[in-house]
């Protein structure tokens, strides 16, 4: 699709929606405007779908309202990630929402029932946002750096309606069309198809770090963020984009801080039993919030046998990861807590300095954090800005009293040989083998099940037994290593006919599939 | 091919399509359902309802179970949800008389009245009961104009 120019024929749009019946429909329109159609009915699959090709699509649809992941979260980690396009779909107008959506970066908001017409000019988006990444690239986005971000932030702080991805002026279209259509032959011109720079945890540390460095984030520019990041293949162009979400990423933080961790987010998990079957039309069924954040590190494609947060840490090509803040002392480890956690938000002046060694916490943290419902859904999985809340325990106010111990997290990892649950067979996991787990793990789990409260003794026995089950079974697949994680649900199955309200967000229970998950990963500690 | 039954049957389709929409069974984003229809997907209107129906199914199945058979325990928040879900794929075919309960039912689950949601429920239920009967017989009828050789009309509502 990229030669010689844009065309909105065949332009690959993914679609990722919960229910059967739209899906089917957006798939049927989508065909109709010459679009390539891929359906996805997990926001987690959908984010497999594209990281597994990073280049595959250009554009990516997506409800609201996900039973597995907030929209919105998944808006903010395309975002993040993958740079690519986000409209955002709900049958609900409402313009808290609406801007909710502006804010975390969408570049569109469709009310339901969506028309021809919205779709056929979706294509717009990709346009613009290729011609936004020439103009970075060429650097005129960015004379007058101030400019800019002072746009920037009078659009964020005016609250949000702008989208302000979108600089560039209609009559400047033809020049810039003109510069993505440039011969890619000429090395001095920049490709429309760059490669996507991906923030690995360590380059985005780099970053905040000159940021931080820079002090005020108004005079942080990307061209002196860059040249304190001393990265020499990265652009400035890579920066001022990264900045941007950054910000939205912080500003979003402060928002919610003050709305004290009112979730709006409740809503996207539901956990009753039409999911397994809802989504076995599009992908392996299973309910594993995990599974989507568990593959922000899996990406990894060494077979370094280091624990898997080093791996991941160590490989400048991983994902971002987005270290949550969390704080469940119960488990001992934290699992995303809006408030606590936003009290101590102080972005501009943390360095987290032990984060180079303890890169678990992130993934802990942030398995843990997806499908809290009663916490803010959209604390730091999306924001790697969130690790420097992690690392400074003075600064964390967790539920317990206590932050989680970051020696705590390593433990755990230390013991148990590895690394990543990836490509796990669902299959295998639903077969539910039993393999050798180490004990201490195994104890730690008991201890932690036998310290929850269920209501119903009846089916915290099976809870138990299952979740060991689907634990060792996790573990089986622990040694896999360097290949793209895959959705699976590591979910027993029972755990659906269980009455979703006894281990949902509210009693502070975490969602049993990421429970199972951090069983798996080895990182409970009792 | 009996150009008087294909007429006929072209009618009273007409007729009957018209008056669901009337009577608010249906409304407009139905029509753009049709307007999708062609050669490639000749049934795409009638498996998209069947996929909206059996949806249906599996909500209220939930629903009856968070509030009828737990009553102290009712989860207004995943039930809700339920709703919302429903609301949003009444929307997709044009479902109009359900998504309007589901509007009043959300309702209820804003305010926790649980008797509200019950009375909600069983009405809805009752709804996507008749739908389904009435878009059942439309079906039929579109299979006897064809079966007599004729072609479905395409009907538009101002």
């Amino acid at each position: 699709m990229e030669k010689g120019g844009f065309s909105p024929v065949g332009l690959r749009v993914l679609v990722v929606d919960d229910d059967p019946t739209w899906l089917k429909i957006l798939e049927k329109m989508l065909k109709k405007c010459s679009y390539e159609v891929t359906t996805c009915g997990l926001a987690r699959e959908a984010l497999r779908l594209l990281r597994e090709r990073k280049d595959g699509y250009d554009i990516v649809i997506s409800d609201v309202n996900m039973p597995d992941m907030d929209g919105f979260k998944l808006l903010e980690h395309v975002g993040l990630e993958l740079d690519l396009p986000v409209i955002m779909m709900s049958v609900d107008g409402e313009t808290s929402r609406v801007m909710k959506g502006v804010q975390h970066g969408a570049c569109d908001y469709l009310l339901k029932p969506i028309r021809m017409k919205e779709l056929k000019i979706i294509w717009q988006h990709v346009l613009r946002k290729k011609l936004q990444e020439v103009r970075d690239i060429e650097g005129c986005g960015y004379e007058g750096g101030t400019d800019w971000i002072t746009r920037y932030d009078e659009a964020h702080f005016l609250g949000g309606g702008e989208d302000v991805s979108f600089c560039k002026k209609r009559k400047d279209f033809d020049f810039e069309k003109k510069l993505l259509l440039q011969d890619e032959s000429d090395p001095s011109s920049s490709s429309s198809k760059k490669a996507r720079v991906v923030w690995s945890f360590e380059l985005h540390q780099k970053f905040v770090n000159a940021v931080n460095q820079i002090g005020c984030d108004h005079k942080a520019g990307p061209k002196k963020i860059l040249d304190l990041m001393n990265v020499p293949w990265l652009t400035r162009e890579n920066v001022a984009s990264h900045l941007q979400k950054y910000r939205l990423y912080l500003s979003r933080l402060e928002k919610e801080k003050e709305l004290k961790c009112y979730s709006g987010g409740v809503k996207s998990i539901d956990s009753s039993p039409k999911d397994a079957e809802v989504n076995s039309g599009h992908q392996s069924p299973g309910k594993s919030s995990f599974v989507f954040s568990g593959g922000i590190f899996q990406k990894a494609t060494e077979t370094d046998p280091k624990p898997l947060a080093s791996a991941s840490l160590s490989d400048p090509n991983t994902d971002v990861i987005m270290p949550p803040k969390t704080k469940k002392t119960r488990i001992g480890f934290d699992p995303p807590i809006s408030s606590p956690a936003f009290d101590s938000l102080l972005p501009w002046n943390d360095v987290p300095e032990v984060l180079e060694s303890k890169p678990v916490l992130y993934e802990n943290s942030f398995l843990q954090q997806q499908p809290l419902p009663s916490q803010s859904s959209y604390v730091a999985n999306s924001a790697p800005a969130i690790m420097e809340e992690e690392m400074k325990p003075p600064y964390e106010t967790p539920v317990g009293g206590s932050s989680v111990n970051i020696d705590e997290f390593l433990m755990p990892q230390d013991k148990i040989p590895t690394v990543t649950i990836q490509d796990l067979d669902p299959s295998a996991l639903s077969s539910m083998k039993l393999q050798e787990f180490s004990s201490n793990v195994t104890n730690n789990t008991e201890a932690i099940l036998r310290s929850w409260e269920l209501p119903e003794s009846n089916h915290s026995a099976s809870l138990d037994t299952d979740l060991d089950l689907s634990w060792l079974q996790g573990e089986r697949f622990l040694a896999n290593t360097g290949l793209q994680f895959q959705d699976y649900s590591s979910s027993p199955s029972f755990l659906s006919e269980l009455p979703p309200h006894l281990w949902y967000g509210n009693e502070r229970l975490p969602d049993p599939d990421e429970y199972s998950f951090m069983v798996d990963q080895g990182l409970f500690i009792s | 091919m009996n150009t008087i039954v294909v007429g006929q049957l072209q009618r009273q389709f007409q007729d009957y399509i018209v008056s669901l929409y009337q009577q608010g069974y249906l409304d407009n984003q139905f029509t753009e359902l049709r307007k999708l229809q062609d050669e490639g997907s000749p049934d795409f209107v009638a498996e998209v309802v069947s996929l909206f129906f059996d949806d249906c199914a599996k909500h209220f199945y939930e629903f009856y179970y968070r509030i009828r058979e737990r009553p102290d325990h009712v989860d207004f928040k995943q039930v809700d949800s339920g709703v919302h879900q429903l609301k949003g794929s009444s929307s997709s075919v044009g479902a109009r008389r359900v998504k309007n309960v589901c509007i009043a039912f959300k309702e209820c689950c804003d305010v926790q009245n649980r008797e509200g949601c019950l009375r909600c429920l069983q009405q809805v239920d009752y709804e996507y009961k008749m739908l389904k009967t009435k878009l059942q017989d439309l079906f039929n009828l579109e299979q006897q104009i064809l079966q007599a050789g004729g072609t479905i009309p395409q009907v538009s509502m101002n």
